[in-house]
């Protein structure tokens, strides 16, 4: 799926790299550990955090993940945003806590 | 036998600079896709890389990590003037971190990286010295040696 047409189905909030979202999301992975992240995400997949600090951007783009969701309306910190921005790593917001945004993206993307 | 790299170069890394963490992981990770290294590998190395880096900065002074690709290898080898590791195999336990509450906030120190390294290379070896700072060798092998008997053994 276009993570595009996830954007629009979930109403998330594209908060950087707005002309990066037209790329394929192969799956999701959710984590706040760094390192759990780092070894165990796969290329394409979709990673929502609860981080905000600039290191998710080195590791969405080490692991060529397709891009970031915040959750519960967390915002990237000012160097997160343009770092994500210059490295064309598209970062979304929702509202909604991980459980809820995990589900939908789940059942868009594994039907 | 000790082959001798197609490429090699080293990498300052700065320490507590949490702002450029990743950035030599990066550079890396771009100069292997243009020598033409197997994405498999380059995944491989990116995270032990990554980890290395990070360790680097969380921990140390200042250190090197230095990058050399052979036909059949990828060796990374880190340098760093730092507190050293009194307890190796304690230091390579999943879960043991020292990482402090600031370097946790960023999401660091779940005791993962060591393991990591480990589960992503063919080979690791750490020396560290309390005091003064501790080095890792790390190498990927290119393909199977098993499919390629003739080749050469590298050795770290
Ligand atoms: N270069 C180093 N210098 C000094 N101590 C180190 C170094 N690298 C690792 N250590 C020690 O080994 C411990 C384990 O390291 P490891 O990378 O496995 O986990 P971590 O850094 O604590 O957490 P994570 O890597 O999951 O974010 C560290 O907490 C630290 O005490
Ligand atoms: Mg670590």
């Amino acid at each position: 799926m276009q993570l595009e047409t996830l954007v629009r189905e979930l109403k998330l909030k594209v908060s950087c790299a707005e002309g990066s979202i037209k790329r394929d999301v192969k799956g999701g992975y959710v984590g706040d550990l760094l390192s759990d992240v780092m070894a165990n995400s796969k290329e394409g997949d979709i990673w929502i955090t609860r981080q905000v600090h600039q290191n998710i951007v080195a590791v969405a783009s080490l692991k060529d993940l397709a891009g970031i969701v915040l959750i519960q309306g967390s915002e990237p910190a000012h160097d997160t945003a343009a770092k994500a921005d210059a490295e064309g790593i598209p970062i979304l917001v929702t509202d909604l806590p991980a459980f809820e945004i995990v589900g939908q993206i789940y059942k868009l993307i594994k039907p | 036998m000790r082959e001798s790299p197609k490429f090699e170069k080293s990498f300052d890394v700065e320490g507590g600079s949490f702002q450029n963490a990743g950035n030599v992981s990066g550079q890396i990770k771009n100069i292997l896709k243009d020598l033409g290294v197997s994405t498999d590998i380059v995944r491989r190395v990116a995270i032990i890389c990554y980890e290395s880096e990070i360790n680097i900065v969380s921990y140390a002074k200042k250190g090197t990590i230095t990058l050399a690709v052979t036909d059949n290898a990828v060796k990374i080898e880190t340098k760093d003037e730092g507190p050293g590791i009194p307890d190796i195999d304690l230091a390579m336990k999943e879960g043991y971190s020292t990482a402090t509450a600031a370097v946790r906030e960023m999401g660091f120190g779940a005791g993962m990286g060591l393991a990591n390294m480990k589960k992503y290379s063919d080979h690791l070896i750490i020396t560290s010295e309390v005091g003064v700072g501790t080095c890792v060798k790390m190498m990927v092998m290119n393909f199977p040696k098993l499919l390629h008997p003739d080749l050469p053994v590298v050795t770290l």
